[in-house]
């Protein structure tokens, strides 16, 4: 049996993967490129676990078919800061806001997509910006607490 | 063989009292962190569940044919399959590991399967053909009452049962069925040791129960299964029950390859159990100053089809039905049946959420009767240490700081609130002009640890190496932070600056108990406290030092014994940790049934737009008693985390029951707060001395979800003037229910 | 075996739909049915390459167009309802096109097509046809596109009313599926147009409480109460899990006259 072969970018590097059915790239991402930063909470689009940047924008992975990722610039939580730490990572963990980690990842990739946006977001930007990344466990506070001190606190 | 398991846990720095960053928050951060769904293991196969879709039939055949047939399965098991016992439960063994002659909820497992790959898998389990007569489910809790269909009745009175008083308030009330909605599925790696054996990383919240339940189902010797702790995505009582542990040995044993599993969201809605749905009677009577004179109450609470904890559940529903008040006359009858719906069982507050939301609202009616201010009602009934608990009469002899969280909560700042998003978010509907504010109140209490004479117990084992302190644990990290307050405990109790704790697996040390009931902190912290305690003082003894830091023994001020040649010899020391004992209850429900109590209080602020049925908790401000706080900024975690499934519960979270099935197992459906729909929340903790805990610590994580339900909901029908006896209260409730 | 082709014009893609090909845009909604084994597509052709279908011209909006660029610039009560279309990573990926391609009930950006009364471009290997809103959307998912079809534009009227006001009710602040959606729209002559969704199989319109509001100049707080007890007479809802039949028909009329009232300040 013949697979799909789809090359995009991944993370600044060229990607293979070999896709044999119209599944997800968040399958394709783990399963076939061992990237497990995305995680797979709900298949459709309501968690956010799974958020990635597709060309710029930030998407559920969990409803972007793998064979349409031809060509695409992806990047996932693994490449928003390389070998370096974010300092929107750098805020959550002093802020407190990482509880089991699992929403983590989508919330890292949002957040990151918003401070390339608006390098000072308010209070309002940050909560529309996360309105589709569900946390179970700290009812949010932590988080917009961190990313309003990082807000404040970031230069230019 | 390669198997990724969690990264190893970096040291913990910080003292009680303190709150250290977490040792595997920046993992998380960068997506490195391993939860079970990324486990993989070479010559993985990958195992998928074939789901009964009808709350009850019986099965007349099985063709499991032409899922073996496709290219790439490797096994396709039933219930005949299973080498040992053929079933399994946290109380009672009742709950086939597949369905047999019959399946009796909605999602029941019936065949497992393994392939190559996640795809192949769950083609296969499509493809096994199962033929089913349908029969007509029991769904109704009070039919199966009537039936006799129960797990466990409760018969609870006390004192004079002939009291009359002149004020007297009725009322009936419900909670639908939440679902803890953990953010990881459901998932495990079951690997062969190639002598008969299995290792086991699964999602848990309590390896070594789910290991005693797997040997019985495997026919294995204990020592032949090896269950890990492992990477979880929340829990919130999803993952006490056991579900695909069992199937991933026997798919992993019957094929002698690595097997993974994952659920998928919707699966995972029938794949655990839920918060039991409630329906409760109340009267009240109370004399003309407000004092309680009697409480009566009937409680029925829906188990599902099978036993797993709706004993306890309905145990403490039944315990806590005054709430934290004084009450000298009390009779409670509680039932929990058993019907065709899905199995109920833990979660988070664990029987104390269902009547809190009943209790409250009966105080709110009574204060109404009265025509009194609502705090000021309970501030007259309050309980307190010395009294004894209304209920059961067992002599409260830890902090119980009612009066205080009353106070505290009275005085604290009421705030406008953030306006910025009204009742209705970004759909618009509202806008101020169709807004009103309303302010309700609401106190919770609930036991911590096990009770009922349960031997409740945690080991831990503490370790000093030249890198410092070095903590053994089977105790589940699920997010609330124990990996950082265990290190606390043990840097205190040693004396080094330096802590890890690290996760063995069942063979390496005795149970911990269940990361539930608000008890890690104070169960296994205890061990933790003792085991490095008692290590310092063989460690001084034994070179005869009075002080022990980071740099070795200490003799008169003056470095007799360097760490790095001190940790030349092994020193560790292992503590099992007991609470204090409780007893059974008598026929009575009478006893010393608890080991300790926390007490929170809640106060809500909401915008409803009444005409239209839309709400916005704007926010809520809480007061809980914590003994003493380890981890001030993990405590407040807790609060934020467990006010949000609170407000959940009042306003949109509910599983959709017909006839047995699922309406809405899914997240589009099943509705979990956003950061758009998560209030402000202030919180003041009390910290007294005398709770048996560490340090006087209380568990912190179950009250925070208790008592925000009931104020929201009485925010609510402030605002509304409508009855709402209702959780989760629907725009339908508010815009056209009775007033 | 999956076959994913990925052209850059609109010829290609028809081409591609005549050889049986399902089409992909956002995967908003055809992923959902992936991921829950509900369909398997084996021929797909991905539209996000297509340039023509991302492009946006005052009186057509391609197909591609996605929720996020109508937030920030389409008309008023277009532009609100999709502010409301799920989460911003949704209104990423998902379009225009889409929510006309799946034609749910509760499709959040068809009531502002049918309030403009606008038609749907389909183009086929046999020309270009464009079906007014009214005949293109036939039952719940059910449309008037036939196989091979490809959706590439919506037409909207050469006029726009002045007035527009875009309401949905869904039981959380964001991302949420409507229980009730409205649009209502008043024009300077006071022609007023009246659309829900989730309250019928298809997006609907209430003509007879337009028709009663239109010819009122000024309308009393009386006449709003019979515009919106004529919105509920009209509508056709259901009671599932999401709600009931009664809140629905109830919460119509409300929101409608919220929405009228908007448009009349």
């Amino acid at each position: 049996m013949s697979a799909l072969i789809v090359e995009f970018t991944l993370n600044g590097s060229p990607a293979t993967a070999r896709v044999m059915s119209s599944g997800s790239a968040l399958d394709a991402l783990r399963d076939e490129l061992g990237l497990f930063g995305a995680k797979s909470g709900c298949e459709q689009g309501e968690c956010g676990s799974c958020s990635i940047l597709l060309d710029g924008a930030v998407v559920c992975s969990c409803l972007v078919m793998a064979g349409d990722l031809q060509g695409l610039v992806v990047v996932t939580v693994e490449g928003v800061a390389g070998d370096e730490i974010h300092p929107v990572q750098t805020a959550m963990h002093e802020g407190g806001a990482v509880q089991c980690g699992f929403c983590t990842p989508g919330i890292v990739v949002a957040a990151v997509d918003l401070f390339e946006r608006i390098p000072h977001p308010t209070g309002e930007e940050i909560k529309e910006a996360l309105a589709g990344n569900i946390c179970r466990c700290t009812g949010y506070g932590a988080i917009v607490r961190a990313l309003q001190e990082l807000s404040a606190g970031s230069g230019t | 063989m390669t198997t990724r398991t969690h990264r190893r846990a970096i040291q913990v720095e910080g003292t009680v009292g303190e709150s250290p960053l977490r040792p595997d928050g920046i993992a998380k951060l960068q997506g490195k962190f391993a939860y079970a769904q990324d486990l993989e293991s070479e010559g993985m196969l990958w195992g998928a569940t074939v789901r009964s879709p009808h709350a009850s039939a019986t099965i007349e055949s099985i063709d499991i044919g032409p899922a073996l047939s496709i290219g790439g399965v490797h096994a396709v098991l039933t219930a005949s399959d299973v080498p040992g016992r053929p079933s399994f439960g946290l109380e009672h063994p009742d709950q086939p590991v597949l369905a047999g002659d019959k399946v009796s909820f909605w999602g029941e497992p019936v065949a497992i399967v393994a392939a190559e790959d996640p795809d192949t898998a769950r083609l296969a389990a499509a493809a096994v053909k199962v033929v089913y007569r349908e029969q007509v489910p029991l769904t109704d809790p009070e039919e199966a009452d009537l039936r006799d269909e129960v797990f466990r009745r409760m018969r609870i009175r006390r004192g004079d049962q002939d009291v009359s008083g002149p004020v007297v308030v009725e009322g009936y009330y419900e909670v639908g069925m939440q679902d803890q909605a953990p953010l990881g599925p459901e998932a495990g790696l079951a690997i062969p040791d190639g002598q008969g054996g299995i290792d086991l990383y699964a999602t848990s919240q309590f390896v070594h129960v789910d290991h005693e339940q797997i040997v019985a189902s495997l026919g294995l010797p204990p020592e032949a299964v090896r269950s890990h702790p492992t990477g979880i995505g929340g829990a919130f009582g999803a993952r006490e029950d056991v579900n695909l542990h069992i199937h991933l040995c026997m798919l992993a044993l019957h094929t002698r390859r690595p097997v993974k599993m994952v659920y998928r969201r919707s699966e995972s809605f029938a794949g655990h159990v839920h918060r039991h749905p409630a329906r409760m009677w109340y009267r009240h009577t109370a004399d003309a100053e407000g004092r309680l004179l009697r409480v009566e109450a009937r409680v029925v609470i829906d188990g599902g089809a099978y036993a797993s904890t709706t004993a306890a559940v309905l145990a403490n529903a039944c315990y806590f039905v005054v709430g934290p008040y004084r009450c000298d006359s009390v009779s409670v009858d509680g039932v929990g049946t058993r019907t065709n719906n899905p199995p109920c069982g833990a979660m988070r507050g664990f029987g104390a959420v269902q009547v809190c939301f009943a209790y409250e609202a009966q105080m709110d009616r009574l204060a109404e009767a009265l025509d009194m201010d609502p705090l000021e009602l309970r501030r007259r009934n309050v309980l307190a240490t010395g009294d004894v608990m209304p209920t059961t009469g067992q002599l409260i002899t830890t902090p119980l700081p009612t009066a205080e969280v009353i106070e505290t909560l009275r005085a604290m700042p009421l705030s406008d609130g953030d306006q910025s998003v009204l009742p209705g978010g970004s759909g618009l509907t509202s806008e101020l002009r169709d807004v009103v504010r309303g302010v309700g109140y609401a106190l919770g209490i609930k036991n911590l640890g096990f009770a009922e004479g349960f031997d409740d117990y945690a080991q831990a084992r503490v370790r000093l190496t030249s890198e410092g302190a070095i903590v053994e644990t089977a105790a589940i990290e699920v997010g609330q932070g124990l990996v950082t307050v265990l290190a606390q405990i043990a840097r205190a109790g040693l004396g080094v600056s330096k802590a890890e704790v690290r996760h063995v697996d069942t063979s390496r040390i005795d149970s911990a108990g269940s990361t539930s009931a608000s008890r890690q902190t104070q169960v296994s912290g205890g061990a933790t406290l003792e085991a490095s305690t008692r290590l310092r003082e063989r460690i001084l003894g034994h070179h005869h030092g009075d002080d022990l830091t980071d740099e070795g023994v200490w003799r008169s001020g003056a470095l007799v014994v360097p760490m790095e040649e001190l940790t030349r010899e092994a020193w560790e020391e292992t503590v099992t940790f007991r609470h204090p004992p409780t007893e059974a209850p008598n026929a009575d429900g009478q006893g010393a049934v608890h080991a300790d109590f926390a007490v929170a209080g809640h106060r809500a602020v909401v915008d409803v737009d009444p005409e239209l049925g839309m709400v916005k908790v704007v926010r809520v401000d809480t007061v809980q008693d914590v003994g003493r706080a380890l981890n001030p900024g993990s405590i407040r975690g807790q609060i934020e985390g467990g006010i949000m499934q609170g407000v959940g519960l009042a306003i949109m979270e509910e599983l959709v029951m017909e006839n047995g099935v699922i309406r809405n197992p899914n997240f589009t459906d099943y509705l979990l707060p956003t950061i758009l729909d998560a209030p402000d929340v202030e919180a003041v903790l009390i910290e007294e001395d005398g709770s048996w805990g560490p340090f006087g610590a209380k568990g912190v994580g179950e009250p925070p979800t208790i008592s925000s339900t009931a104020a929201v909901a009485a925010a609510i029908r402030i605002a509304t003037g409508r009855q709402l006896n209702r959780v989760p209260i629907r725009p339908q409730d508010i815009s056209m229910g009775d007033r | 075996m999956v076959e994913v082709q990925h052209p850059t014009s609109v010829d290609q893609a028809v081409a591609a739909m005549a050889e049986g090909a399902l089409a992909l845009a956002g995967g908003t909604d055809l992923m959902v049915e992936v991921n829950f084994g509900h369909a398997r597509p084996e021929n797909v052709v991905a539209l996000r390459r297509i340039g023509e279908l991302a492009e946006w011209e005052p009186n057509r909006i391609g197909a591609g167009v996605t929720w996020s660029r109508l937030e920030q610039g389409g008309p008023l009560a277009l532009a609100q309802a999709a502010r409301t279309v799920g989460s911003p990573q949704i209104r990423n990926a998902g379009t225009l096109g889409g929510n006309v391609g799946t034609a749910s009930p509760a499709g959040d950006g068809l009531p502002f097509l049918a309030a403009v009364d606008a038609s749907i471009e389909l183009v086929s290997p046999a020309g270009v046809r464009s079906v007014p809103w009214h005949e293109y959307f036939v039952g719940v998912k059910k449309t008037a596109r036939l196989a091979g079809e490809l959706i590439t534009a919506i037409g909207l009227p050469e006029a726009m009313p002045e007035r527009q006001a875009f309401g949905k009710i869904g039981t959380r602040n964001a991302m949420v599926i409507a229980t009730v959606c409205c649009v209502v729209t008043r024009a300077q002559t006071g022609v007023t147009t009246v659309a829900l969704g989730s309250v019928a199989p298809t997006p609907m319109r209430a003509r007879q409480a337009e028709e009663m509001i239109s010819s009122i100049d000024r309308p009393s707080e009386s006449d709003m109460v019979e515009f919106a007890r004529l919105v509920s007479e009209e509508v056709r809802p259901i009671t599932d899990h999401r709600s009931t039949e009664e809140y629905r028909r109830y919460a119509a009329g409300i929101l409608a006259r919220r929405l009228l009232d908007r448009c009349l300040r």
